[in-house]
């Protein structure tokens, strides 16, 4: 038992200490961040087609940014508002994983 | 022809059906550690009581040249046999023949069975080893899929439907096992998944393989798809039996009553749980201190361990546990506990088997997380299954049952119709911490020593509410037990609920949190 206790964890619940396992999901668990809405991010796994966008330049809201395909679509990703491109993360056919940075704004 | 003629072609015609997609098939299927789904039929049922009908269907594709082809039986066998001595209609996908690919006669064969089993109310099992849809035969392999699930859905809550992947199952077929109330899987030998691995790299460009994707182990303890995990197909099958031992034909009669034994001198109910709340402890033990012969027979073994669920008998009769299980996670209702609990709820319902909750939870799992996958919706689940519940339903608080978990593992307030506590029960809105840091947050703050204060503050509460008293007094609880009269008390209580009548209004069906 004592081998066991060791590999007990503490969990608190309402300020209450509890010894027991935790699983690899609860532990693996994404942590949240708080959204920063001056970054572009990939919402689905992809391939870059086409940016239409260079660092420096003023957008419109609504302006497409760039186009990624996934899904056998070229999905169209617009400005959600109107400013200026900081930086371009990522080059034409260019594969990205889901959540990865695109563009960031200033 | 002379009649004997006639009979010793018939063997010979079966005989050759018998070989499926023939021996190059057969060897092949061997080799990948597979028996074929004959072999598998037979192993399952009890000896000489399979009987094979259907044996001489033709498919029904004509285009792509596939009108020359032969497919033996096309590529599915189905039948009737038993099972310790009860009846059952079971199907197996033949992987030898087409790559056990579904058309349209292969879904008749498959739902002509399925028929069966609703007339007659008796279990089906679904062996499934099947490459898919057969592509030749268009949108008619769509159609019998269709008319697979809804027969599946029409026969849930009806009779027992098993679903056994032995090879792959994927796409659109994964939804006839989806469906149906438990689902077995194999190690290396079982695949699901609704798009495999090569869509997913073309796709989305992620790397992953079969097995990591829906391997048995992927299903049976990340995704809790598969109910059972077994080693080898001959584990698989002992399993089956096993199940299919606890649970009733159909949901008109109550499982079969076997010899009654008492629980084994070794689990010692009284030792097993420490006094201290946040000192864990397993569960099954407890579980194991009350079934005859100390037998559990558990379901989602490996998936959202913080409950646990599952069969044994009290007296003979079948019960369906479902219990916190402290070791893990320290027993919280989470988003996969709750989804895990409220579905064996609603399946022992449906099948007359009474319910025992053994309660031990700090509540609700905190977290962003599971804020966000909606613990909210999953949570209520549980409340909603033990509420319209009308089979027997007895609690017995052992530890902790705090807040909304107290009010969801089958409280008095949903009707439980016995609830039991022992003398170390706590049942209270939160545990003394949290409830002393609110109820005496000004004094503790203004305390020259807030700690000391802190922890005097904790005693009190402790001293006063956290006991099965304070709930005793108000008929919340029915009785305080000691440990070691919980087997008695539960006995009993199934004892005088034979007759039990529910008063649940009438309706279609309610509006479940899905």
């Amino acid at each position: 038992m004592s081998e066991e206790k060791k590999r007990f964890k503490s969990l608190c619940i309402e300020g209450s200490k509890y010894y027991t396992y935790l699983t690899s999901k609860f532990e693996n668990r994404e942590k949240w961040e708080k959204p920063n809405d001056k970054i572009i991010k990939s919402y689905i796994p992809g391939k870059i087609v086409k940016i239409d966008i260079k660092e420096g330049q003023k957008i419109k809201n609504g302006d497409t940014l760039f186009i990624i395909e996934a899904m056998k679509m070229k999905n169209k990703v617009v400005a959600p508002f109107s400013g200026t491109i900081l930086k371009v993360y990522v080059k034409k056919n260019e594969n990205v994983p889901k959540n990865k940075l695109i563009v960031e704004f200033e | 022809m002379s009649l004997k003629r006639k009979t010793v072609d018939l063997i010979k015609r079966r005989e050759k059906i018998a070989l499926g997609g023939g021996e190059k098939a057969i060897q092949k299927q061997v080799s990948l550690g597979k028996m074929t789904a004959r072999e598998r039929i037979i192993a399952i049922l009890d000896k000489d009581t399979f009987h094979e009908y259907d044996m001489f269907i033709e498919h029904e594709a004509r285009d792509f040249n596939m009108d020359k082809k032969v497919l033996h039986g096309d590529g599915v066998i189905i039948g009737t046999g038993k099972v310790f001595d009860a009846p059952i209609c079971i199907y197996a996908q033949d992987f030898t023949v087409a790559g056990g690919s579904l058309g349209l006669m292969h879904a008749r064969k498959i739902t002509k069975i399925m028929d069966h089993a609703m007339k007659m109310r008796v279990p089906l099992i679904g062996i499934n080893d099947s490459g898919g849809a057969r592509v030749q035969e268009g949108v008619n392999s769509l159609a019998g899929y269709g008319e697979i699930f809804y027969r599946n859905t029409l026969a849930s809550g009806v009779i027992p439907q098993l679903s056994v992947i032995l090879g792959p199952c994927a796409g659109g077929a994964v939804y006839s096992p989806a469906l149906t109330d438990f689902v077995f899987v194999v190690d290396k030998i079982s695949k699901m998944f609704i798009t495999g691995p090569e869509v997913i790299k073309t796709v989305l460009g992620e790397e992953i393989s079969m097995e990591e994707l829906g391997g048995a182990k992927t299903h049976s303890e990340i995704t809790g798809n598969a109910h059972f995990y077994a080693d080898s197909e001959k584990e698989c099958f002992e399993q089956i039996k096993e199940l299919i031992n606890y649970i009733p034909w159909n949901n008109t009669q109550k499982a079969v009553t076997i010899k009654a034994k008492e629980p084994k001198k070794s689990y010692k109910i009284d030792e097993i749980v420490p006094s201290d709340p946040k000192q864990p402890y397993d569960i099954k033990n407890v579980i194991k201190a009350v079934t005859d012969s100390s037998d559990f027979f558990e379901v989602h073994e490996n998936w959202a361990k913080n409950i646990v669920i599952g069969f044994g008998r009290l007296k003979g009769e079948t019960v369906g546990f479902v219990a916190n299980q402290p070791i893990v996670l320290a027993g919280v209702l989470d988003v996969d506990s709750s989804d895990k609990a409220a579905r064996f709820i609603r399946y022992c319902d449906a099948f007359n088997i009474p319910i025992v909750t053994f309660v031990d939870l700090p509540g609700y799992l905190p977290g962003v997380d599971q804020e966000h996958a909606g613990v909210i919706r999953h949570g209520a689940k549980v409340l909603y299954a033990y509420s319209e519940a009308t089979v027997p339903k007895i609690s017995v608080i052992l530890r902790k049952a705090y807040g909304g978990g107290y009010i969801a593992m089958n409280s008095r307030h949903l009707r439980a119709d016995f609830v039991f506590a022992w003398p170390g029960a706590e049942i209270a809105v939160m545990g003394p911490e949290g409830a002393a840091n609110i109820i005496f947050r000004k004094e503790i703050a203004e305390a020259d020593n807030p700690d000391e204060m802190r922890k005097k503050k904790i005693k009190e509460y402790k001293h006063k509410f956290a006991n099965p008293y304070v709930a005793a007094a108000k008929g919340y609880v029915d009785s305080v037990i000691e440990p070691k009269e919980t087997r008695q008390f539960i006995v009993h209580s199934i004892e005088v609920s034979i007759n039990k009548t529910s008063s649940m209004p009438k309706k279609k069906h309610g509006i479940p949190p899905f």
